[in-house]
């Protein structure tokens, strides 16, 4: 294990991402509402380079009480890392796999220290 | 913890590249060793939108010529396929393909993207289609059909096929016009890189009508093998109360070809014409053994309606062949074996990726199977394909360059 430099903390607003190679390891770093996270780049489906695609927050059906579909929108508090290969989508708080939480990008911890982002490989 | 320096990248600033979108794509074919064997691809794409003005110079008809320049292609579209392939820019190829450089020594783009991707995979040879034309038998003007697939397979052969012997196809039949068709078998069967002929299988006229026969006589003696490409046609009646993209395309992909299956099994076309090799294409694997267990079932009843059978259905669609994306992988494992058992995989299934189109599936999906021999994984990878292609053995240059490394090492 070792703490691999990703980049200064005033480089990474919230949204960005941020693959960092070390050998054979890629792992993507996320920003989000001032927290960091930390995937493997490889996909659960056919290791297809998931943290390289687009984030885009979870669509939801509008219900009206009597069930009624009313239209839809997105849950702005559930951004998706969405794989570019065939749109497999994760939940960027968890990794865990949006249909099926079983399935997970592996995680990896994120480091703090002196204004630098390091994250654990 | 030590402290290492890494490579460190931003992917939203990386311009599109096919290398790099597939790079996984490139170390899987590494880690897997496939320059030990030939894979053949049977199904995939280019957009041939990209490249419209020099086809509509093919179009023979001089008026119908005018009509698709100032359409700028659109007399094509007459009819509601229709999809959202692209999800809504979750698939990142669709958006940004276009923005991709690739002049190359002078070759046809489509040539060096095709390579590219086929590179990265481990493909050695690719079977290409077009897109858009996979709805085109729905146009309600039958001369819009046989004038474009005709422009379509002149373009494709002399500017694409001729120019790349790693490139092969299997070309367009205007079915709605089947003397036209016919005449396509005719002008176009013998030349570099056409492995068979295709019929789109969105349509609404039945394969086993007398006017096809022909036709089917045709490609038995020339020893070319028929396929069927699926599609969806959202504006299809039951299509049509789907409200979904995902709903239209898990239902239509199949649904084409299970009905035309059926049509071409009950009228009893494979014991008419026994030299003429089928392939079906884009409709994953499930609905085979699915159809198989209903039309023997049936039989058994009413085999005086299919009289000209003299096996059960099931017999006949074990000999056919059948691509193997979007292969249905997930969940199951024991049902995905025994429906790869049910058709004979492994001599009757072909590989094939379906890129660059959003459901594709890469040589590891049949690579890992852990129920499949070695031989079984590289009959269904290559050389299944390659017989029914007539295909000599060929390694890519790359690969080629790997077993040198490896040797020399
Ligand atoms: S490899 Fe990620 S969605 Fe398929």
């Amino acid at each position: 294990m070792a703490q691999v430099f990703v980049c200064s903390e005033l480089e990474m607003k919230d949204g960005d991402v941020r693959i960092v190679r070390q050998d054979r390891v890629e792992v993507g770093i996320y920003r989000h509402a001032g927290s960091y996270y930390a995937y493997r780049n490889l996909c659960a489906h056919q290791g297809g380079p998931a943290c390289e695609g687009i984030i885009r927050n979870k669509v939801v059906d509008i219900l009206a009480p009597d069930k009624s579909f009313l239209g839809q929108t997105y849950d702005e508090d559930e951004p998706h890392i969405v794989c570019p290969w065939h749109g497999w989508e994760y939940k960027l708080k968890t990794g865990e796999c949006a249909p099926d939480p079983k399935l997970k990008l592996r995680r990896h911890d994120v480091v703090q220290r002196e204004g630098g982002i390091y994250v654990v490989i | 913890m030590n402290v290492m320096t890494p490579i460190v990248r931003d992917p939203n600033q990386q311009k599109f590249d096919t290398a790099n979108h597939l790079a996984h794509a490139a170390q899987q074919a590494e880690d897997r060793r496939y320059e030990d064997f030939m894979i053949v691809d049977v199904d995939s794409h280019h957009y041939e939108t990209g490249s419209y003005k020099d086809i509509f110079q093919y179009i023979e008809d001089p008026v119908m010529r005018d009509q698709f320049v100032y359409t700028k292609g659109q007399t094509m579209m007459l009819r509601s396929t229709g999809g959202f392939q692209e999800m809504a820019g979750r698939i990142a190829r669709y958006e940004y393909r276009n923005s991709e450089q690739a002049a190359e020594g002078g070759r046809h783009k489509d040539i060096t993207l095709t390579l590219k991707w086929m590179d990265a995979m481990g493909v050695d040879v690719a079977c290409v289609f077009p897109t858009p034309m996979l709805g085109l038998g729905l146009n309600p003007i039958v001369e819009v059909e046989v004038q474009y697939a005709r422009a379509y397979n002149r373009w494709l052969t002399e500017h694409i096929l001729a120019a790349e012997p790693r490139i092969v196809s299997m070309l367009y039949l205007p079915m709605n016009d089947p003397a036209a068709a016919l005449k396509m078998v005719e002008d176009f069967s013998g030349r570099q890189g056409v492995v068979g002929f295709l019929v789109t299988t969105v349509r609404y006229k039945p394969l086993y009508s007398n006017v096809y026969m022909k036709l089917y006589r045709a490609l038995e003696e020339r020893g070319l093998p028929i396929a069927f490409h699926a599609a969806t046609n959202w504006g299809d009646q039951s299509m049509n109360i789907t409200n979904r993209f995902i709903a239209s395309h898990a239902l239509g992909f199949t649904w084409f070809n299970i009905v035309h299956m059926t049509n071409w099994v009950v009228n009893g076309v494979p014991e008419r014409f026994p030299g003429l090799k089928s392939i079906w294409i884009e409709s994953g694997l499930a609905w085979v053994p699915f159809l198989m267990q209903r039309l023997d079932n049936e039989y058994m009843m009413r085999s005086s309606e299919a009289p000209t059978l003299k096996r059960k259905p099931s017999d006949y669609m074990r000999e056919m062949y059948y691509t193997s994306q979007p292969m249905e992988m997930i969940g199951n494992r024991t049902m995905l074996e025994e429906t790869f058992k049910m058709i004979a995989a492994d001599t009757q299934l072909v590989y094939a990726s379906d890129y660059p189109h959003w459901d594709m599936d890469l040589p590891s999906t049949i690579y890992d199977l852990p129920f499949l021999s070695l031989q079984a994984k590289k009959n269904i990878l290559g050389e299944t394909a390659r017989k029914l292609f007539k295909l000599d053995t060929v390694l890519s240059p790359q690969k080629q360059a790997r077993l040198k490394a490896r040797a020399a090492a």
